[in-house]
């Protein structure tokens, strides 16, 4: 779009206004050139690709479990669940079987990251709204999950969470007391949140109706996740398609009915408390288990062998070498999985050639699918309102620019 | 009724466009579709508005680069029926000159940036795009990065001065970067 | 005076000078980077990652209120300090230098994170390989990304070379020299 100064009599002057790249209120880095009559949004254009990393490329130079870091930092706000579908990616494509325990694991691990995704959000879109109070209390929680996070794997947000059949190590005590600690704990924090903006006359004012979306417009821009649900349409590939053994939880897919910003707020808030029951019920399967100790399938020539045996045992260290090394056969094949991440469907089409790299890796990124029906969303609303509707949209940087 | 299977899909998918249809195999859990280049609008369209199939949630659509190959660009499209849960992968493939696509931004508009990521990314001239820029790179790119034969590093990079990876540290100059 | 001493505040120690009845004596460099250093307003420059982190840096556990940055300063010509958080594409890269031109004379830089330092693991043709290549850095973090406790040890590290820098430093040839090769008048 270019500035047209030229104004003949009687046409109607429109003010074009640069929101971005690096505006505050965007919590990121995304540029829109709207078009302004007034304070009133005819039209805009987003730029993206301010933080293009070239995932799909780097990808294709480093071996299947050097990948892992790299899913990390896609969606920065939900690292485990990226990491998760990766290693569900690779273990599809070599037909692994892996241990119910492991299944467990990682459903409690991917449910906790679900929340502090949907943590940040709803906090931001509350200090979007001028209650940083929320932002400062939930965050506390969030902490918490980083410090469960940090007890498993070292690291609180680019977690790097597993390994290709499992897990790396075996959870400490400290994580099970942490987690069960977190599941007593978060309720309260919860419901104080959800008094402070859920049924506050003024956040409901400011953020019922400001950009919605229809059902059939949603689909036909492919969202998915609590987009899409807000907007009416039960669609979580945790129901559909169900992967590590989510068919045997029971859990509700909250919906909303006007896919606006109070009912993203109100589908994500739901959400975390259906995650909770989920986790409760994963800790349950897991007392109840008889199988107390494994925690990566049996594939040696896939799963890196701990360190310790790596120097002590020889058939660890030729599994190490093969695996490092890229001896090991892997089958040549195409495969598509999908999980449900922090803002929808997370699918990962690869293409193996059997070398020890990804021949082609492309990741499909909800944020990216969904972001693009943003100008339509913004038309004919405030400019304060397309602020609220991008902080509700979970749109993700990271994400977004692969 | 019966829900369909995507057995009497591509039963359908046969019948109606015959000739069109290439290949169709099991990849894994995900029956892939190879047809001729010409005819993805009409398979998609067809199957979007099928009253009982009902493919109406493009998943995602992504290029392909097999160097070395006959047909060495191809497109992947995946489908996905939520009234049925049923997935389906298209394939196509064509040479070097000849990579005009007909686009499905008419049919999907989600398909609208993931289109103008496949430009960017692979070269493809999408037929009947809105708006065909480059999307992720930089404007003035002037190659598609992940084509095979490009390097992971940015061939012209002067930005980077270390000596031990082959690049050289005289061509450093930091003033390139600065507009 | 008593009270000072009495409660359980800190108060930042006075620099070295001469003291004596109804006057103090000290350098005027001293006594403008105590109250610098103090009081620095903070430019997040937040792309990726590092930005979360920043976030959690911000929020209640960390509180980098404690340490004189409670007042973020979003517009470039207020800030005294720009934090880059996370990946710079070439993209973004003009634009990163074109904030810092923003920004009044004194300013100061802190490079959170792998990414902004160097580029990271994102060694690939998009990613710019380090700020230092479009913009004079002062203090880097390291990480990937940081912890809070870096970020807040790299602002105060900051706030070291705040409170010892010369009040000639902006003005002199060297200093001059350094911004040219930037490309900076």
């Amino acid at each position: 779009m270019e500035l047209n100064t030229e104004v003949k009599p009687g046409e109607k002057q429109y003010t074009t206004l640069n929101l971005g790249p690096t505006h505050p209120a965007t919590h990121g880095i995304f540029q829109n050139v709207l078009k302004m009559d007034g304070e009133i949004i005819i039209d805009s254009e987003p730029t993206i690709g301010y933080i293009h990393r070239a995932f799909e490329k780097l990808a294709e130079h480093k071996p299947f479990y050097q990948v892992t870091p790299i899913t990390d930092r896609m969606n920065y706000c939900s690292s485990p669940i990226n990491n998760m579908g990766w290693h569900m990616t690779v273990e599809k494509l070599i037909n692994a079987q892996l241990p119910k325990r492991v299944e467990y694991m990682r459903v409690i691990i991917m449910e906790l990251a679900r929340i502090s995704d949907h943590i940040v959000c709803n906090t931001v879109i509350g200090v979007d709204t001028g209650a940083m109070t929320g932002f400062l209390y939930l965050f506390q929680s969030r902490e918490k999950i980083y410090e469960i996070f940090e007890s498993i794997c070292g690291a609180r947000l680019t977690t790097n969470i597993g390994r290709i059949g499992g897990f790396e190590k075996d959870f400490p005590e400290e994580a099970w007391y942490k987690i069960r600690e977190f599941v007593k704990e978060f309720p309260v924090k919860l419901k104080e949140f959800e008094n402070l903006l859920n049924r506050n006359r003024i956040f409901m004012d400011r953020t019922i109706g400001c950009g919605p979306i229809t059902a059939e417009k949603a689909l036909s821009y492919s969202f998915s996740g609590p987009n899409l649900r807000a907007a009416g349409v039960d669609y979580d590939v945790r129901a559909m398609n169900p992967y590590s053994s989510y068919d045997e939880f029971e859990f509700m897919i909250p919906v909303g009915q006007h896919g606006d910003t109070y009912d993203r707020y109100m589908v994500r808030d739901e959400e975390m408390w259906q995650s909770l029951g989920i986790i409760k019920q994963a800790l349950e399967k897991l007392d109840k288990l008889e199988d107390k100790t494994s925690f990566h399938a049996d594939i040696p020539s896939f799963y890196l062998p701990p360190k310790e045996e790596v120097y002590n045992n020889m058939e660890a260290l030729i599994y190490h070498f093969k695996i490092v090394m890229g001896e090991t056969d892997v089958p040549v094949g195409e495969v598509y999985h999908c999980v449900e991440g922090g803002n929808g469907e997370l699918g990962f089409y690869l293409v193996s050639d059997g070398g020890r790299q990804p021949f082609r890796l492309h990741l499909r990124r909800p944020c990216f699918i969904y972001y693009q029906a943003y100008p339509e969303m913004i038309k004919g609303g405030f400019l304060s309102d397309a602020i609220l509707t991008m902080s509700s949209m979970n749109v993700i940087a990271g994400e977004l620019d692969a | 009724m019966e829900k369909p299977n995507l057995d009497e899909v591509i039963t359908a998918l046969k019948g109606k466009f015959g000739e069109q249809i290439l290949q169709d195999e099991m990849l894994y859990d995900y029956r892939t579709i190879t047809i001729s280049k010409d005819s993805i609008v009409p398979v998609v369209r067809y199957l979007r508005d099928h009253e009982r199939y009902q493919f109406g949630y493009l998943t995602t659509l992504c290029g392909l680069h097999y160097p070395g190959t006959a047909q060495p660009f191809g497109m992947m499209y995946q489908l996905h029926s939520l009234v049925h849960n049923l997935r389906i992968r298209f394939k196509l493939f064509t040479t070097e000159n000849d990579l005009q696509i007909d686009s499905i931004t008419s049919v999907f508009p989600a398909a609208n940036w993931m289109e103008r990521e496949a430009f960017d990314f692979f070269g493809f001239r999408f037929k009947g795009h809105p708006n065909l820029k480059r999307i992720l790179n930089v404007e003035d790119m002037d190659y598609h990065p992940l084509r095979k034969e490009y390097p992971i590093e940015d061939r012209t990079r002067f930005d980077k001065d270390d000596t031990m990876f082959g690049r050289n540290a005289s061509d450093f100059n930091r003033k390139k970067l600065i507009p | 005076m008593s009270d000072i001493e009495t409660s359980n505040i800190k108060i930042v120690k006075s620099p070295d000078g001469y003291e004596g009845p109804g006057f103090f004596a000290t350098s005027l460099d001293k006594v403008v980077g105590l109250a610098r250093k103090n009081s620095l307003w903070p430019l997040p420059f937040a792309t990726s990652c590092c930005g979360i982190e920043f976030m959690a840096t911000m929020a209640s556990t960390y509180d980098l209120g404690r340490f004189g940055a409670e007042r973020l300063s979003f517009s470039p010509r207020q800030a005294d300090m720009l934090m880059v958080m996370g990946t710079i594409a070439k993209k973004m890269a003009p634009v990163l230098h074109h904030v810092y031109e923003q920004m009044a004379e004194p300013r100061w830089v802190l490079s959170v994170g792998a990414c902004a330092s160097s580029g990271g693991i994102f060694d690939t043709y998009s990613v710019l390989q380090g700020i230092d290549q479009i913009i004079p850095v002062d203090v880097y973090v390291p990480g990937c990304p940081p912890r809070p406790e870096q970020i807040i040890d790299g602002i105060l590290n900051i706030q070291k070379l705040v409170g010892s820098e010369s009040l000639r430093r902006r003005n002199s040839p060297e200093y001059k020299a350094l911004l040219a090769s930037y490309g900076i008048e």
